[in-house]
């Protein structure tokens, strides 16, 4: 008998307990579904600042969901569907620039949504140009760049310095691997075609010009290895398929420095891109609360100088960077060493061009 | 033996036949309960088949719902069009009236009507949508809708502020509430608390025909502000396009009969208007301002020729085709593709089909011929990479065949093959066909096993007992006995291997992909759902020519699957 009131006691607190918490939360939802990239990079987005924020907020759970590739066109289904099953995903900036202009994506007032810089900075002047939409949270900076064998550097030869050692065959003979698709590519053969930086993207809208960046292509085309995923670059390089490729940064840095590849970096004319979130519109108001107040939280000076201890992307705010440990900002896309010589990716442009350079690209693949 | 006979008119005891004879002598046959055994018969059987559908209803509403629904609605979107007369209603209807052809730009009334569309559709979002969707036909235009969402304010500002220094009501939510408001929405709207479903607007009587333009922009800046902002429109700063309604309307008509609210207010306005110092936007002008492409008559001729509810744009598209204003035509041969990769689906596809056949026979032969314990072990085998992940069997191809792989190195360590030149087997056609031959080769091996099973081995001994070599015995017995599990193995492995998808994106480099990684890359990365749908339409339509023409030639009766 006395057990019983015991237990029913214990069980009366744990519940007004519960309630109390719950209230004190206002009306959060306490699960929340995070959209990533899987791998390494997901795993610093964990541990820099999912872990601590359920740390905190025990009753809070978190599931991943790794859909990050095709976020745009689940989104679109999941609109058209009425269902929206994800509460904050993580897109790289193209794509949020598309899923806001098709009302996918909630407007954000960064100032007010956001925490200010710990240097007292808004939160829209620490995150800067950066913000490329109004849809769009910026968390780091990568670059795609390139690596290359160090091994199998011709001898007599420095090792690949230059972004046209990419199409010189004759110094640096061996497979290069590239992404299959136009973007990135196009560019860097303008530019090694004799293009000025400034003017690529001038040079790229014409007809002429995208046949002549294709005709650059076409000289190494037979040496080329084209790659869908990010992850396929450092396993051909270090598989000794091919002599030099392009892939993420981050990727490179961990089959360099984790797995102990005989790779180098060749950061001339790296292309910058971002990657951050975005919140689907039309969430429910309780989600909407929980998730602004895990992204106030998880964007933050800290919790982004956080993520750099574990991937080598550079954090998207001004007032992290000087909280990045030392030994990683050598790893920096951003870090003035590397970025001697850096391309600017063109959103607009490649929002305009993409669908027709894609066929011309996919057509010329083929042939 | 000799004595059993099949004929029913030498069999002894009741028969069907001796019952409908016996029936036509004695008339209708009846029932227990005194009903026609007929229509009792009928009955029951109606009842039966009744009962049979109630329990296979569930399944089928399952797969109607789940399955034929969303593909008939994906296949639909191939031809669906509405975006571009939904999003820019009026000028659809204006541009009808323009040629196309005739190398002039559309007059002002389309400039107009694009005007109030492309504001509307900025205030909903609706824009950029649009941009994307007509992007897909012409480079660019994407953009130029961005641009001009918020550019286009630039024409109402000139108006809206000339008005508003005139008497700065002109700028206030309550004031223009006031006189395009019915007096008993305008109660409702101010007796408004938080809360409570918003009032909807109620036009002023007369007001339609005094101020025809501005009626219908503040109407719809109402349903905007009441539906998507929910705000009160009595606290709302109307649009700027509501103020260049009122200066159209103003400078059209006369507003000296009116007498309503603000009645003085308005005349002053009208005042002037027609006064010669007021200042008026030129709308084309404000067009080529953001974007001198409005200027240009593609677009114009993209928008026209996409107009309509329902296009074939896509299909053509899929065919290497495009819309132009003189009909569908080729695209440029640097742009064609589709072509090239429904031809090299349905090649490789017969390649892996063929090379399947080749390879189960021998195996499907073996499991049906050996002792069961030996064959059962040999089934093992061939269902263990069933059982492994599709993605672990692509990935073990590229271990294998690819330039530094196992193959190479053996090759090169027994001195066949030289290490500068090792053989290039993977990102191509040759990878993809060894590596979706191996994938597809258990939907082969089954039911040609299962169809030999069945074979009794006394006909293959009773052909060679009557002279046959083991070759005659085999082509002339057995083999025309095991067709139906050919038949059945090719149409599986051809239809699975015609819209196979992973394999081809993984080692198939640039010259073994098949059309689905284009779908693929459509419903993904391009978004462009209407063309993949398309193409695959296309792709359906040609594996049901096929099976059709494999019924005419073989025959679908000869097809077992055990």
């Amino acid at each position: 008998m006395k057990l019983t009131k015991t237990l029913l006691a214990t069980t009366a607190l744990t519940v007004a307990a519960g309630a109390a918490v719950a209230e004190s939360h206002g009306n959060m939802a306490n699960s929340m579904t995070l959209v990533s990239w899987g791998g390494a990079y997901q795993s610093s987005q964990d541990n820099a600042y999912v872990k601590p924020y359920v740390e905190m907020h025990p009753d809070v759970s978190v599931s991943w969901d790794e859909s990050s590739a095709e976020a745009v066109a689940k989104l679109r289904a999941m609109n058209e569907a009425g269902n929206i099953t994800w509460d904050l995903v993580d897109v790289v900036a193209s794509d949020a620039i598309r899923l806001c202009d098709e009302g996918l994506a909630m407007e954000i007032d960064h100032d007010e949504m956001l925490a200010p810089g710990d240097d007292g900075s808004d939160a829209s002047d620490d995150f800067g140009d950066l913000i490329v939409s109004d849809c769009y949270i910026p968390q780091i900076v990568y670059s795609t760049t390139f690596g290359y064998r160090t091994d199998m550097v011709p001898e007599g030869v420095d090792a690949p310095s230059d972004i046209c050692s990419v199409f010189d065959l004759e110094t640096y003979p061996g497979k290069r691997a590239l992404e299959k698709r136009p973007i990135n590519n196009m560019e860097w053969a303008l530019l090694c075609d004799g293009v000025e930086k400034a003017d690529v993207y001038d040079v790229l809208e014409t007809e002429e010009g995208q046949d002549r960046a294709l005709a650059k292509l076409d000289t190494i085309k037979d040496q080329v290895v084209w790659w869908n995923a990010g992850a396929d670059t450092p396993q051909l390089l270090a598989d000794g398929e091919v002599f030099m490729g392009s892939t993420y940064n981050g990727r490179l840095y961990s089959a360099i420095v984790e797995q102990d590849q005989p790779i180098g970096m060749m950061w001339d004319a790296q292309v910058f891109d971002l990657d951050g979130w975005i919140i689907p519109a039309g969430l429910p108001e309780d989600r909407l609360a929980r998730v602004m107040d895990f992204v106030r939280f998880a964007t933050d000076t800290q919790r982004l100088a956080d993520q750099a201890k574990y991937i080598s992307y550079g954090p998207a705010r001004a007032s992290s960077a000087p909280k990045v440990p030392e030994d990683m900002k050598m790893h920096m896309p951003t870090d003035p060493a590397n970025a001697e010589n850096t391309f600017l990716y063109n959103y607009e442009f490649w929002a305009d061009y993409r669908d027709d350079i894609d066929a011309k690209f996919q057509a010329w693949l083929a042939q | 033996m000799s004595d059993a006979s099949n004929d029913p008119a030498q069999m002894e005891g009741p028969t069907p036949e001796k019952g409908l004879a016996a029936a036509e002598k004695t008339g209708p046959m009846l029932a227990a309960d005194g009903t026609p055994l007929k229509r009792s018969l009928a009955r029951a059987l109606r009842r039966q088949k009744i009962r049979a559908l109630m329990l296979i209803a569930p399944l089928l509403l399952f797969v109607l719902v789940t399955f034929i629904a969303p593909i008939l609605d994906m296949l639909f979107r191939s031809v669906e069009n509405q975006i571009v007369s939904e999003t820019l209603p009026r000028t659809v209807v204006v541009l009808e009236d323009w040629d196309g052809t005739s190398g002039e730009l559309p007059g002002d009334p389309v400039f107009r009507a694009a005007y109030e569309d492309i504001f509307l559709a900025a205030e909903y979002k609706l824009h950029t949508r649009l941009g994307t969707r007509l992007n897909y036909e012409l480079t660019g235009v994407s953009s130029l809708f961005r641009k001009s969402g918020r550019g286009l304010d630039d024409i109402g500002e000139v108006y809206q502020d000339q008005f508003e220094d005139l008497n700065e009501n002109w700028d206030e939510g309550l004031f223009w509430a006031e006189l395009m408001g019915s007096d008993s929405w305008l109660a409702d709207a101010q007796g408004w608390q938080e809360g409570q479903p918003l009032p909807e607007f109620e036009l002023r009587e007369g007001m339609a025909d005094l101020l025809p333009r501005t009626s219908a922009a503040y109407q719809d800046f109402a349903r905007f502000t009441r539906v998507e902002d929910e705000e009160n429109l009595i606290d709302e700063e109307p649009w700027t396009l509501v103020h260049t309604a009122l200066y159209e309307d103003l400078s059209a008509g006369d507003v000296s009969g009116y007498s309503g609210p603000h009645a003085a207010e308005l005349q002053a306005a009208a005042d002037l208007v027609a006064s010669p110092d007021f200042e008026t936007a030129d709308i084309r002008a404000v067009f080529e301002e953001i974007d001198e492409d409005w200027l240009d008559i593609e677009v114009w001729q993209t928008i026209k020729t996409y107009s309509p509810n329902y296009t074939s744009g896509y299909f053509l598209n899929a065919v290497d085709m495009q819309k132009t204003p003189e009909g569908p035509a080729l695209r440029d041969e640097d742009e064609r593709i589709y072509g090239l990769l429904f031809k090299r689906t349905l090649f490789m596809s017969m390649v892996i089909t063929f090379s399947c056949i080749a390879l189960a026979y021998p195996i499907a032969y073996l499991l049906a011929t050996l002792p069961s314990r030996t064959a059962n072990l040999l089934m093992i085998l061939v269902l263990l990479p069933f059982w492994t992940s599709l993605l672990v069997r692509t990935s073990a191809w590229k271990v294998m065949l690819q330039q530094q792989g196992v193959i190479n190195d053996v090759l090169v360590w027994i001195g066949l093959v030289d290490d500068a030149n090792r053989l290039v087997m993977i990102n191509n056609q040759f990878g993809t066909i060894v590596a979706m031959t191996h994938i597809l080769l258990p939907f082969m091996i089954l039911p040609m096993y299962s169809v030999m099973a069945t074979i009794p081995p006394s006909y293959v001994r009773a052909a060679k007992s009557m002279g046959a070599t083991n070759f005659t015995a085999f082509r002339r017995v057995y083999f025309p006995q095991s067709i139906p599990g050919i038949g059945a193995g090719s149409i599986l492995v051809f239809i699975l291997s015609i819209g196979y998808y992973i394999t081809p994106e993984i080692v198939g480099g640039t010259t073994g992909t098949f059309i689905s990684n284009r779908i693929a890359y459509h419903i993904s990365s391009s978004l462009n759902w209407g063309l993949a749908a398309a193409l695959g339409t296309i792709l359906l339509a040609v594996v049901l020519l096929l099976y059709w023409a494999y019924d005419k030639i073989v025959g679908i009766d000869n097809v077992k699957l055990g």
